[in-house]
């Protein structure tokens, strides 16, 4: 018996610890990020463009890589939602779900999940040198929408699947459709879920730099279309961690710091929307 | 002949029998009860009458069921008119996530009703048809799932109810409500049977004795016995019905 006690008491204690370093890491990140780039945001940075000597210390801001980040990881998540509902939507047990090929495309996805995100910049990239085209905003959607896509297919899939048979049953029994049921009953049921999805891709998108170097470039300029090459803020960062000047290295921190602040914003808002929206959802 | 027929239906799962060879008709506008001891095939039997069985993996079915004279496991049968004639009250409320006005209208919209008039009132009929309308009506908007369970499983049945089908489902459908809201679905039954074909899957023996007007006892996937109620549990023809109703099996 007091084995069991003390078996009890040894694992609960690991499950706080390994909680609280979880926790302790993300805190220590945003700490780091927060007290180092701190001192080098200002008003100007979030408003204005670069000018000519920035990147040696002199002034502007960051305008053209948080407008460029936004447009990237926004872009590619609309891109990656588009074809990943369907997929996920495909893979339900009520569809393909139970076929022997839906696990290969299974497979597939969380293969294209493990794939290091570089590897799909060189991919768009040679797609981009066989199309004539150069780094651009759409080079670097196409990129972010490769790098996205599994996670964001296999998240949603994972978060339809929870949704109970008697639940889809239940449309079925008044004479409803596959589709009918998945239009209005799964994929409203699962709206919390769906979204967190979207969020976990949109996170993972807006801070790829490694797809974004060779497919979007990067520039002091806002696009004025979508073969314009844009600028994004991970690679700000990495750019400006290189060099060796220490305000621009607080820089960098300062635009680490942004992004984190553009998803922090994105998760807020979703949150509060996905309260909105699951308010008929089925406890 | 009676509009439910079924002909040498039998069911494998993996290829475990789970009915076999299962022929009666079951009466119309009378409460037939489905009874028999877990695992006997009752919820097989009740999946087969409208199809759900389809949505099962690794599933063999055989033999025939007749509805109007049509069989339903015909190639080219229409699932969705089936199902729609088939309403299904299953033993724990599933209410849709919408609001308690969607849920009712979520059948006749996707049949094709689109006038705001005439889906308020079918949901007001149904409503009341279910003895809902009165502890429902001011809040039609709210979402279903601040409903009771007994008041979610009235919700269902008025549901069901709302896609005008000919017969009704219930697979032990009181067995997640407490006695009071189990009491009111039960004198639902009793006032509905006049108008439809009431197929209840019950392992309760009293709730079969209160509300059947028929009788089919399953036992290992077996079809023991058939009958009308007074018949069946007065004066059982077979050893293993009258042991299952004194309760040596179970």
């Amino acid at each position: 018996m007091r084995l069991r006690c003390a078996e009890e008491l040894l694992f609960r204690a690991l499950m706080v610890l390994s909680t609280i370093a979880v926790l302790s890491g993300l805190l220590l990140i945003i700490a780091v990020i927060t007290v180092k780039g701190a001192g080098a945001l200002s008003l100007d940075m979030i408003t204005r463009l670069p000018t000519g000597g920035y990147y040696l210390g002199k002034e502007g801001g960051l305008l053209n890589a948080i407008v460029g980040s936004l447009l990237l990881g926004l872009g590619a998540t609309a891109c990656a939602a588009l074809l990943a509902i369907p997929v996920a939507l495909y893979l339900q047990h009520d569809y393909a779900g139970r076929r022997r090929w839906a696990n290969l495309v299974r497979m597939s996805l969380d293969l294209l999940w493990g794939i290091p995100s570089i590897v799909y910049g060189a991919f768009g990239f040679t797609i981009m040198l066989y199309l004539g085209l150069r780094a651009s905003l759409l080079g670097g959607i196409i990129a972010l929408t490769l790098v996205e896509l599994p996670i964001m297919a296999r998240a949603m899939e994972e978060v339809l699947r929870m949704v109970s048979v008697e639940l889809r049953e239940a449309s079925y029994s008044v004479g409803a459709t596959r589709w009918e049921t998945m239009r209005a009953v799964v994929v409203r049921q699962a709206l919390p879920g769906l979204l967190t999805a979207i969020l976990l891709a949109f996170g993972r998108g807006i801070g790829d730099a490694a797809s974004v170097l060779f497919t979007a470039g990067y520039t002091d300029h806002l696009p004025r279309s979508l073969l314009d090459p844009v600028a994004s803020l991970p690679l700000a960062v990495f750019f400006q961690l290189g060099t060796p000047f220490p305000e621009v290295q607080q820089r960098a921190y300062a635009a680490a710091f942004l992004l984190l602040a553009l998803v922090l914003l994105v998760s807020v808002c979703s949150r509060l929307l996905t309260r909105r929206l699951s308010r008929h959802a089925v406890k | 002949m009676s509009h439910i027929v079924v002909e040498g239906l039998s069911v494998r799962y993996n290829g475990q029998p789970a009915l076999d060879n299962v022929s009666l008709e079951i009466p119309d506008r009378q409460i037939t009860a489905v009874i028999g001891p877990s695992g006997c095939g009752k919820t097989t039997f009740l999946r087969c009458l409208n199809r759900l069985i389809d949505t099962m993996d690794q599933v063999r079915v055989s033999g025939r069921v007749l509805i109007d004279g049509a069989d339903i496991f015909a190639p080219r049968a229409n699932v969705i008119s089936l199902r729609r004639k088939m309403g299904l009250l299953s033993q724990k409320p599933q209410v849709l996530p919408m609001s308690i006005y969607d849920n009712v209208a979520y059948g006749p919209r996707l049949h094709g009703v689109r006038r705001r008039r005439d889906l308020d009132g079918i949901v007001q009929r149904c409503l009341k048809m279910s003895s809902l309308w009165e502890e429902v009506h001011h809040r039609l908007r709210a979402p279903a799932t601040g409903l009771s369970v007994g008041q979610q499983q009235r919700l269902c049945l008025a549901r069901g109810l709302a896609v005008e089908p000919e017969a009704l489902l219930c697979d032990e459908p009181t067995a997640s409500l407490d006695p009071l809201s189990a009491q009111s679905v039960e004198r639902l039954f009793v006032e509905l049977k006049s108008r439809y074909t009431i197929v209840l899957v019950t392992h309760i023996l009293r709730q079969a004795k209160r509300l059947a007007d028929y009788v089919v006892f399953l036992y290992m996937g077996e079809l023991v016995e058939h009958g009308p109620a007074e018949r069946v549990f007065n004066n059982p023809r077979d050893e293993r019905t009258r042991k299952y109703l004194e309760g040596v099996i179970s």
